[in-house]
């Protein structure tokens, strides 16, 4: 199998452990990732907030990359990506208008997209392309006893749900699963907000979310926290001493990309996963899970 | 609250927000909310709001609109897209939210205390400049300009960051950056001539 790829901005900085971890963990699963060609920004939820034409064009130049490159397919691994990527697509199908537009500001450029390029998310050509059962198979790293929390976080099947629940997605419940994991299927908190980048514009707002998060972490005596989002990711795991700090709590919850620990129980070396780059250490992670 | 807006600004801002609401997809279900509330009850953030989600359409039924563009609830929406998922009249509601957005910048009406404009601002020029957002350098312009006791808040988590390689200083320039300045120019230029 083979997908072409978009990292997205986040993968070449605080994100870099959610790139090199989706290649790693691919790899282990015969799937051959071909990194989008010259990719921009999505332009994620700033764009929108500037013009809304704008945003759709230049996200649509990274769909006409893809369609250049002769494919229909496009593997996004950050939920912002994703659903700002997805809805350029229902946007330009739904209405002529954002159709015309995105068409005439390419072809400015050079460029044309005819609105057939599928955008997919990791999680979902896991599930449906991949297979769990096939996946099962390929596990040589059981992650018995290990108690999961999977947080989906906003934009992952929201607000589209097009492979996932939009209210109560599972998919990444069962991937774990799969992989013999203790997964806590009663972590209500799975798709609540984590603030994301208020956490640098309103950080009260921000923290008391993830505080309301990490509680009900704790309260379901998670080991692991695994996301399948760059910013959700941070604001989860590097904001818990300022949570600390301003709740009184003592936090230190391991907080990883889902792909780090499907990587892990798929074989990967930890180094290649970029394990040792997480800000909350995650040696009692590795330490529970048989080698 | 906020200083009043003369009755012709206010009138304009309405007229702004009716003709772009009613310009996307299913935009006209705006008329058929019932003030059920479940927007408001949904958003993580509604508490500190000046006007919840469910307010925000009864301020517009109102021809109130004025006044929650220079509220702070627009830029306490974190584009969750709880409201829009949950809401039984199929109201894009997060739409709303940008649409907001995007009239408190154009018009200039954001609360002064917000610094999400500011933030806005930097990821696009950020993006504008280097084809990707470029976080280091968003960062340090947001710290220098916008706030500067984030780095005595965060300077342990930014060390551990950057010696961690998740802090990049420099940045990747696409070999598109003038494509994405291009396709901004046009439909600028498209905009102006539909005025």
């Amino acid at each position: 199998m083979k997908y072409l790829y978009y990292p997205g901005c986040s993968a070449e900085a605080t994100g870099k452990a959610y790139d090199a971890s989706s290649r790693a963990m691919m790899d282990k699963l015969g799937v051959e990732l071909v990194e989008l060609d010259d990719w921009n920004c999505c332009g994620a939820t700033s764009y929108f907030s500037v013009r809304e034409l704008d945003s759709f064009a230049i996200a649509a130049r990274n769909l006409a990359i893809a369609q250049e490159m002769g494919d229909d397919e496009l593997c996004v691994i950050c939920n912002a990506c994703y659903t700002t990527l997805a809805k350029t697509n229902r946007y330009m199908a739904e209405d002529p208008h954002v159709f015309e537009a995105v068409q005439g500001a390419l072809g400015a450029v050079g460029r044309s997209y005819d609105g057939n390029v599928k955008v997919r998310h990791v999680v979902d050509i896991l599930i449906n392309d991949v297979g769990v059962e096939a996946i099962a198979e390929r596990v040589t790293r059981r992650l018995t006893g290990l108690r999961v929390a999977p947080y989906y976080g906003c934009q992952f099947s929201r607000p589209m749900g097009s492979f996932d629940d939009v209210q109560v997605p599972t998919t990444m419940d069962r991937l774990f699963e799969a992989m013999g994991a203790d997964v806590i299927a009663e972590f209500d908190a799975k798709t609540d907000c984590c603030g994301g980048m208020m956490m640098l514009t309103r950080e009260d707002a921000a923290l008391r979310l993830c505080h309301e998060l990490l509680v009900a972490a704790r309260q379901y005596r998670a080991d692991v926290i695994v996301a399948a989002c760059p910013l959700c990711e941070m604001n989860l795991e590097g904001y818990q001493p300022r949570v600390n700090k301003t709740y009184g709590t003592d936090f230190n919850i391991p907080v990883m990309y889902f792909t780090q620990l499907a990587g892990l129980a798929l074989g990967a070396d930890p180094k290649q996963l970029a394990i040792d780059k997480q800000v909350v250490s995650c040696s009692s992670v590795l330490a529970a899970i048989p080698a | 609250m906020t200083e009043l807006l003369t009755t012709s600004q206010a009138k304009e801002l309405h007229r702004t927000f009716v003709e772009d609401v009613m310009g996307m997809p299913s935009g006209e279900k705006i008329n058929i909310c019932q003030q059920c509330g479940t927007c408001t009850g949904s958003c993580p953030t509604s508490y500190l709001m000046d006007y919840g989600p469910r307010e925000v359409i009864a301020a517009f039924r109102a021809g109130m609109i004025d006044r929650v563009v220079k509220s702070n609830t627009i830029w306490l929406c974190t584009s969750c897209y709880y409201c829009t998922v949950r809401c039984p009249a199929g109201i894009k509601i997060t739409d709303l939210m940008y649409e907001l957005k995007r009239m408190a910048i154009k018009y200039d009406l954001a609360p002064k205390q917000s610094k999400n404009p500011a933030m806005t601002k930097y990821f696009i020029d950020s993006v504008r400049k280097h084809g990707r957002n470029h976080e280091v350098e968003m960062m340090a312009r947001f710290m220098l300009l916008k706030d500067w006791s984030l780095p005595f808040k965060f300077w342990q988590l930014g060390l551990r960051l950057f010696t961690a390689g998740r802090m990049p200083l420099t940045a990747k320039n696409i070999r598109g950056r003038d494509e994405l300045e291009k396709i901004s120019a046009y439909l600028e230029a498209q905009e102006a001539k539909a005025q």
